[in-house]
């Protein structure tokens, strides 16, 4: 499968902006099996994610998506093969999960904030306790962190209180607040209602656009064409194209590609 | 009007009643709080670490945990109380000394929490595991996030159940005269009966029963006024709907 290396050359879309943490990949999967019980879910997945670039992965359902962004954090251990987030592999015997987790940030399609804390509080709650800031600080950098994704005004309430599009944006606020290297989105606009949709991807466009490195499973092909460097199909547990998102959505090579993008456009 | 003056005098005999409230009050409702708290302690204490064995992985854990808990909710509460309250000074195992309280506590405690157990794993295994591993993709640890989020998260879930418990905790009290107590150890069903006893009259036991309500019905609604609290916030919280924002950007 091919995978680009480096900020792919793109005339429309904004120029890749280095993330200045000195690596110049940011996440890389190599050869990344994993089956369920007899069923093969990943088959051998080679991908690249450069360092302040946006990869959108799309596909059918099944297709594995979910189960490889969830490798990259490790919620998924997959049967083999390597994840390197940076020039940390997470998938090492040794390595510190926890440690090299704080640095990605991930969105999950419903949500799953704290539901004993406030809004606030779910945004300091792994600062306070996993990074050990100060409770003023942690609560500067969330009040900061919710101003970005819109949500100043209702620091105070409980997640329940809030509509499906608010939920997921304190939940993008919560993994902004760690300050990660890459944000992982899995579906994070599937599970809500149409016209929440619009103010979810709008903080995602804004967080590409400011060069954060995103890996972001979707069926937003409409994002995926404007935000995405490279956007990358899975069917059946393979990569079967990696490709800039003109080249994917305007000439793509494979058969099964063709016939995907005739049903969902 | 001699009926009606017999289940008068067996029921609410005034003189008795001034002659035993005053005790029953005094020390009766005092040494029943005193050992229902300190079997709650006991229970919540044993039920949290048999729930967390319950939901254990390795085999070695998990099945001790399974037998506690099936044979001390299997056993007659009477029968346990006999056992662990008498049996531990009688087999030499005076870890309290002479202090009947102490193994009063702790037989009840022990019988309470495999009831507890059960109604943590409940509300433990209900956190939904998807809030689970948000808190684990933040960097939490696996300790972290069951002290963060899944223990929090369960109690609050499993409160009106744990309510329930802790009213048969007030209750399951009574059995202590079983362990024959001195005078002033004695809580408030012996007092009444043995009053009661005495008199040839069951007024002292409907007043001790007046007292039980008055600790156990209470509790119930004051723990759903706590539930209603932790749910939305603060107290009487605001329920004005959230204003949506405009898209922002």
């Amino acid at each position: 499968m091919s995978t680009s290396a480096g900020p792919p050359a793109r005339s429309s879309a904004p120029p890749a902006p280095q993330n200045g943490r000195g690596s110049p990949t940011a996440v890389r999967f190599e050869g990344i099996h994993k089956s369920y019980g007899a069923t093969p879910v990943l088959r051998g997945i080679d991908l690249e994610v450069a360092g302040g670039t946006t990869t959108c992965v799309t596909g059918p359902s099944g297709s594995g998506k979910s189960t490889l962004l969830r490798c990259a954090n490790l919620l998924e251990v997959p049967d083999s093969g390597r994840v390197v987030i940076g020039s940390d592999a997470i998938t090492d015997p040794g390595a510190d999960v926890d440690r090299i987790r704080t640095r990605v940030g991930m969105v999950f399609q419903r949500f799953h904030l704290f539901p004993h804390h406030t809004v606030l509080n779910n945004v300091t709650l792994a600062l306070q306790q996993v990074l050990g800031t100060p409770r003023d600080q942690a609560v500067e950098i969330a009040r900061r962190r919710l101003a970005e994704v819109g949500l100043g005004a209702v620091e105070d309430r409980r997640p329940q209180q809030l509509s499906g599009g608010q939920q997921q944006r304190v939940a993008i606020a919560r993994s902004l607040a760690m300050d990660p290297e890459v944000m992982l989105f899995d579906e994070a606009t599937s599970a809500l209602d149409p016209e929440l949709v619009k103010g979810v991807l709008a903080v995602m466009r804004d967080l590409a656009d400011r060069g954060m490195t995103m890996l972001v499973v979707t069926h937003e092909m409409r994002f995926a064409r404007e935000v995405a460097h490279q956007v990358a199909f899975l069917d059946g547990g393979r990569l079967l194209e990696t490709a800039p998102p003109e080249q994917f959505f305007d000439a793509p090579r494979s058969e099964r590609l063709r016939g995907f993008l005739d049903q969902v456009l | 009007m001699n009926g009606l003056q017999r289940v008068r005098d067996t029921f609410f005999n005034g003189h008795l009643l001034a002659e035993v409230f005053p005790s029953l009050l005094r020390t009766g409702l005092l040494n029943t709080l005193v050992l229902a708290a300190l079997a709650s302690v006991i229970g919540l204490f044993v039920g949290i670490l048999l729930a967390s064995g319950l939901m254990s992985r390795s085999l070695v854990v998990r099945v001790p945990c399974r037998g506690y808990v099936d044979i001390l909710r299997g056993l007659p509460h009477i029968l346990s109380i006999y056992l662990i309250g008498q049996g531990l000074p009688l087999a030499g195992l005076n870890v309290f000394g002479t202090w009947t309280y102490g193994y009063a506590a702790l037989a009840i405690g022990l019988t309470e929490g495999a009831y507890m157990a059960e109604i943590f794993r409940s509300g433990f295994q209900s956190v939904d595991p998807g809030v689970v591993e948000a808190a684990r993709s933040l960097g939490m640890s696996h300790r972290k996030t069951m002290r963060l989020v899944v223990v929090p998260v369960g109690f609050r879930r499993v409160l009106p159940a744990l309510t329930g418990q802790f009213i048969l905790v007030i209750k399951s009290t009574a059995l202590v005269y079983l362990l024959g107590l001195v005078t002033g150890q004695r809580e408030m069903f012996a007092i009444a009966q043995d009053a009661s006893a005495n008199d040839a009259s069951l007024t002292p036991l409907v007043a001790a029963g007046v007292l039980y309500l008055a600790i156990t019905m209470p509790l119930t609604y004051a723990v759903n006024a706590w539930d209603r609290r932790l749910r939305d916030g603060r107290p009487a919280a605001a329920t004005e709907p959230v204003p949506q924002q405009e898209a922002l950007i």
